[in-house]
């Protein structure tokens, strides 16, 4: 249906966004890329008095490297993130959740920040910023804290955000020669959020033995869920068959799906244990791939 | 704070000045305020893809944009966007291969393929299709409209 009727200013600055919020308070609401606020709009989920638009903010801008990470400013929309040279090289992983994050038309709008603070838990970007041990950076009127990203989503579409606060910027360790990321997910219909969806990141030394693992799986959970058990499970010995298996094994205890409109829990035990083989597998050198 | 908001923007090469509710979504501005009809409103929640147009070069759905947030910027709608020759040819591939039967998602359809002629003239089918899965057909004629699609690659290559 249509909107409800709301009030719009433009806050070009922080300092403009915190006068704003100091004048409307609660009625307040941030809006960056809209692709999923404007939705809730129309379905009345939601009805804020004010929209205040921050799309035009220059100081949540901007991709750089800098002091041993990449620095992506929360109005990055999807698909800069997925075409940007910065990223590609530095944080891979973003870059190639790019493409399974709904449609051409609304990457072109929508923004990492809002992706984040809406933390819905079949998202993508949610599950790698926690694999990627990202750091947020979150301000208010109060200042700037830092967070990391796997203490931010705190529960079903909750996040450590306090009101009045917003994402300026996600800042990304940077990738190393012995990085390696992946993306998988089984989605009904291509753009569609995900039934179940695994992230992974590992750091392999040169016997390709694993020094690090993160494995973070959405779509079922309340939120990225990082399975702690199955990456222990990787770490410290070769990556092969049998490291995969035990890391499947272990998911057992890391997982406590709960039904939804897709299926029953195991049927998403089954879908993470089949991500975790699939996304494992690309990692390991073509003669075992093979045998 | 108001209730309305004066934009200032480019449609179709046309500079545009309207006062225009905050709730007001591009897709009804375009349609109601400007009389451009060729860009449809189906869902209005950013499902079917109905409502594609450009803003600023890129592809977006028009339900989920605010006209408010526009000042400034470019629009360019199917009226324009055919207007223009930039895809006569898709257009003539669509008619050939019989894409449009009720017509209803053809503008929304032509916007997004048109964004695989100008991004991605090496997309195969199933690239095709990816790039047109936000754009729902309900007569579910996505063959013809996919052998549109890359016949008009074919013959640009």
């Amino acid at each position: 249906m249509k909107w409800p009727a709301f009030a719009y200013v433009r806050a070009s600055t922080l300092e403009e966004l915190w006068r704003a919020q100091a004048q409307h308070g609660e009625d307040a609401r941030v809006i960056a890329g809209g692709q999923t606020l404007l939705a809730t709009l129309a379905f009345r989920l939601s009805e804020p008095g004010v929209l205040v638009d921050i799309t035009r903010m220059a100081e949540l801008r901007g991709i750089a490297a800098q002091d041993g990470a990449l620095r992506i400013g929360a109005l990055t929309r999807h698909a800069e993130l997925g075409r940007h040279e910065l990223v590609a090289r530095h944080a891979p992983l973003l870059a190639q959740a790019v493409p399974l994050i709904a449609h051409p038309a609304i990457r072109n709008r929508g923004t990492i920040g809002g992706s984040l603070a809406y933390a819905d838990p079949a998202a993508e970007l949610p599950a790698c910023v926690v694999a990627l041990d990202a750091t947020l950076v979150l301000v208010s009127s109060e200042g700037e804290r830092r967070m990391p990203a796997r203490d931010f989503f705190t529960g079903l579409l909750q996040t450590a955000l306090r009101p009045g606060e917003l994402i300026a910027a996600v800042e990304v360790p940077l990738a190393t020669p012995g990085s390696r990321s992946a993306i998988v997910e089984v989605a009904r219909r291509s753009g569609d959020y995900a039934m179940a969806g695994l992230a992974v990141s590992l750091t392999l030394d040169a016997q390709v033995q694993v020094s690090a693992a993160r494995l973070v799986y959405f779509g079922v959970g309340n939120g990225p869920v990082l399975a702690a058990q199955a990456s222990a499970a990787l770490t410290g010995r070769p990556l092969g068959a049998e490291s995969i298996e035990a890391a499947q094994a272990a998911l057992g205890d890391d997982l406590d799906p709960s039904a939804d409109l897709h299926g029953p829990p195991e049927m998403k035990r089954h879908l993470a244990r089949v991500l975790t083989s699939r996304a494992l597998r690309r990692f390991l050198p073509r003669t075992e791939l093979a045998a | 704070m108001s209730m309305r908001v004066e934009i200032t923007l480019t449609v179709n090469g046309e500079r545009v000045t309207r006062s225009v509710e905050p709730r007001r979504h591009l897709v009804d501005f375009l349609r109601l305020d400007l009389g451009l009809t060729g860009s449809h409103a189906g869902c209005e929640h950013g499902v079917c893809g109905a409502c594609t147009v450009r803003v600023d070069g890129e592809i977006v759905r028009g339900c989920l944009v605010l006209a408010a947030s526009l000042d400034g910027a470019d629009v360019t709608t199917i009226e324009g966007l055919s207007d223009s020759g930039e895809v006569a040819d898709l257009q003539a591939a669509f008619v050939a291969r019989n894409a449009a039967q009720c017509g209803f998602c053809t503008p929304g359809m032509v916007m997004a393929a048109a964004d695989i002629l100008r991004h991605h003239p090496e997309a195969d089918r199933a690239a095709i299709r990816e790039h047109l899965s936000g754009n729902y057909c309900r007569c579910t004629g996505y063959q013809a409209i996919v052998d549109a699609v890359a016949q008009t690659l074919e013959a640009r290559r």
